[in-house]
């Protein structure tokens, strides 16, 4: 049985139904992330493979997919994924510092996740925020304008939301499940 | 010199992102003008007449490569390109943010123009959180008769639907995000065929760019003479959002009416950046984002137009409008090994030159930062940046040569302070 479709039932029809009959294979990319909601966070060869399952596809052409693209994470991943950019323009604004503080203080490496596994980091290339750096997405979520208090809080928040384990549903579920 | 918001309304109507707010203020009236008084060649004409080109970076006139679709296709699509990776760029965020029906109003106009029945609205991955917005509007839209079955009353219809990326520069590309719509790997096919005539399922393709959508319903509301007049040239018409950031006083969003203003307006004038962090000494400008040549002091007083940084002693590009600010404490090879970072990170690795020219052109920079370089190791990397030139699929490839060969080209004294030899030469100028 598929996990995905059991989690999302109809949901998932309806995203398949969103392209034209015989091309489903479009799917792939928002049931890709779907389904690193329902599999832990990451993509998982259970992942793949259901995802394979539901769009009639061999398990390796999405195993290719979900290697090229950035958002698919290939090994576990904490409960919230901070991904931020020193990219140039985040840069110039002090992101490289931000970074290295970040890394710090989590005691995390970049690329890796804090021992508690509540926290991955991943520095990224541009994420469109340039305007309002040091910038980091949380699971997806926009955080701007940052300083050390303000990622300090935010960590603060973080955690007493993991151990009440809230279960907010995340900013691909609220957009991919919430079709019109 | 002043402000003219054509696209960023949002900023001069509050709440403009309601459906209500939204056609309060003549919001769809350029779509029910069209489908009840404008035959899709009309539209079409109105969009060539305007002069508007593609402004995602490429400038390709839009009118035109709506001329291209096959008028006996039996299915065409709409592919919006909201793909928007560029190092420095956001403003099709803040349109589809702030701003959500006048992109889909500018879709659906295309949609008509060209024959079309879908559209998708292809985002990169990381915009989910700035979707929100879109995505109630397309439900209220639908709610409205604006989107749907017979639009308006009209036999058009017409269906809008928001995709997500991944995480891929690359998918910004054309050919390359139709091959990711699909399904597939994102990566660039060999042109032709051309989208126009073979796109999305094989089908004729429209692809354009978030900002260039919006600009059609002010241009179908108010003629395509009124939004060339806006601009000084045949080539430079109409307005363009410019995206600020680095080493600036107010970074952010800025619309402008092309011919308007030059770059050192934009980036001292008091209305837009405000000049330099802390008063620093300016030094240097990447004006489309990392693709773009770089520009120096000197060269900040062109017009901010297609043709203004094209000047031969200029040698640079408009492109996306992305102007990445640098001042005196900036080093140039620092800031080449960022940006040429960026393209390794994102070539998708189809093309030789590129994959392994990125790479290359990283190591050598690396190289030249740890102070364990000679001149040699700079005219290895002005050769390789070089020789990527005219050897790839797309465009990535070539973008991917500026950061190295303008910045040897107009700071070459950032790279001899860091040379192992003290007797340098002189440094080499790019080959072309």
């Amino acid at each position: 049985m598929s996990k995905l479709r059991e989690v999302y039932g109809e949901k998932i029809d309806q995203i398949l139904a969103l392209y034209p009959a015989g091309k489903q294979k479009s799917a792939v990319l928002p049931l890709l992330h779907l389904s690193q909601v329902v599999y832990g966070g990451w993509a998982t060869d259970e992942a793949k493979a259901d995802v394979a399952g539901i769009l009639g596809v061999d398990p390796t052409h999405v195993h290719s997919i979900a290697g090229f693209y950035t958002l698919y994470y290939e090994k576990p991943v904490g409960k919230y994924v901070l991904e931020i950019c020193n990219d140039l323009a985040c840069a110039l604004r002090g992101a490289d510092e931000f970074l290295e503080m970040a890394t710090k203080k989590l005691n995390t490496p970049n690329h890796g996740t804090s021992a508690d596994n509540l926290f991955t980091i991943e520095n990224v290339m541009c994420i469109g925020a340039c305007d309002r750096a040091p910038v980091l997405q949380c699971n997806l979520k926009f955080h701007e304008h940052l300083d050390e208090a303000k990622f300090d809080a935010l960590i603060t928040t973080l955690r007493a939301q993991a151990k009440k384990d809230e279960q907010s549903p995340t900013i691909s579920e609220q957009i991919l499940a919430d079709i019109h | 010199m002043s402000q003219k918001h054509v696209l960023l309304r949002h900023r001069d109507v509050p709440d403009i992102h309601q459906l209500d707010v939204y056609r309060a203020n003549g919001g769809y009236e350029a779509l029910e003008k069209a489908v009840k008084e404008m035959s899709p060649a009309d539209v079409q004409g109105e969009v060539k007449a305007s002069g508007l080109r593609g402004r995602g970076g490429a400038g390709f006139p839009t009118g035109l490569k709506w001329s291209f679709v096959p008028k006996d296709a039996d299915e065409v699509y709409i592919v919006i390109n909201t793909d928007e990776s560029e190092t420095g760029t956001f403003k099709d965020r803040e349109l589809l943010e702030r701003n959500p029906h006048q992109v889909i109003e500018g879709a659906i106009l295309a949609a008509y123009a060209v024959g079309a029945k879908t559209v998708y609205n292809y985002w990169r991955g990381e915009y989910m959180d700035a979707a929100h917005e879109c995505q109630q509007a397309v439900k209220d839209a639908y709610a409205a008769g604006l989107l749907g079955e017979n639009i308006l009353g009209s036999d058009f219809s017409c269906d809008f639907i928001n995709h997500f990326g991944a995480g891929a520069y690359i998918c910004g590309e054309e050919t390359a995000l139709l091959n990711s719509l699909m399904g597939e790997l994102g990566q660039p096919w060999s042109k032709p065929p051309f989208p126009a005539v073979e796109g999305l399922y094989s089908k004729p393709t429209v692809v354009n760019n978030t900002e260039t959508l919006a600009n059609v319903p002010p241009i179908i509301a108010n003629g395509g003479d009124w939004y060339k007049a806006l601009g000084p040239s045949e080539r430079s018409t109409g307005v363009k959002v410019v995206c600020i950031s680095g080493h600036v006083k107010r970074p952010g969003n800025y619309e402008v009416a092309l011919g308007s203003v030059t770059y050192r307006d934009l980036i001292f004038g008091e209305e837009y950046a405000g000049g330099i962090t802390n008063d620093n000494k300016f030094k240097a400008l990447l004006p489309s984002g990392g693709s773009g040549p770089l520009m120096n002091d000197q060269m900040l007083d062109c017009d901010f137009t297609y043709e203004g940084p094209e000047a031969p002693e200029i040698g640079s590009v408009m492109g996306s409008a992305s102007l990445i600010v640098m001042d005196e404490t900036t080093d140039m090879v620092w800031a080449a090994k960022k940006a040429t970072h960026f393209f390794k990170h994102e070539s998708c690795g189809k093309c030789t030159p590129c994959r392994e020219g990125t790479f290359w052109m990283e190591s050598l920079l690396k190289r030249i930062m740890d102070g364990d370089a000679t001149q040699n190791d700079v005219d290895v990397l002005n050769s390789v940046a070089t020789n990527i030139g005219g050897r790839t699929l797309c465009a990535l490839g070539e973008f991917a040569r500026n950061p190295s060969l303008s910045s040897i080209r107009l700071f070459p004294e950032d790279y001899k302070a860091k040379l192992k030899v003290s007797d340098v030469h002189a440094l080499p100028v790019a080959a072309d």
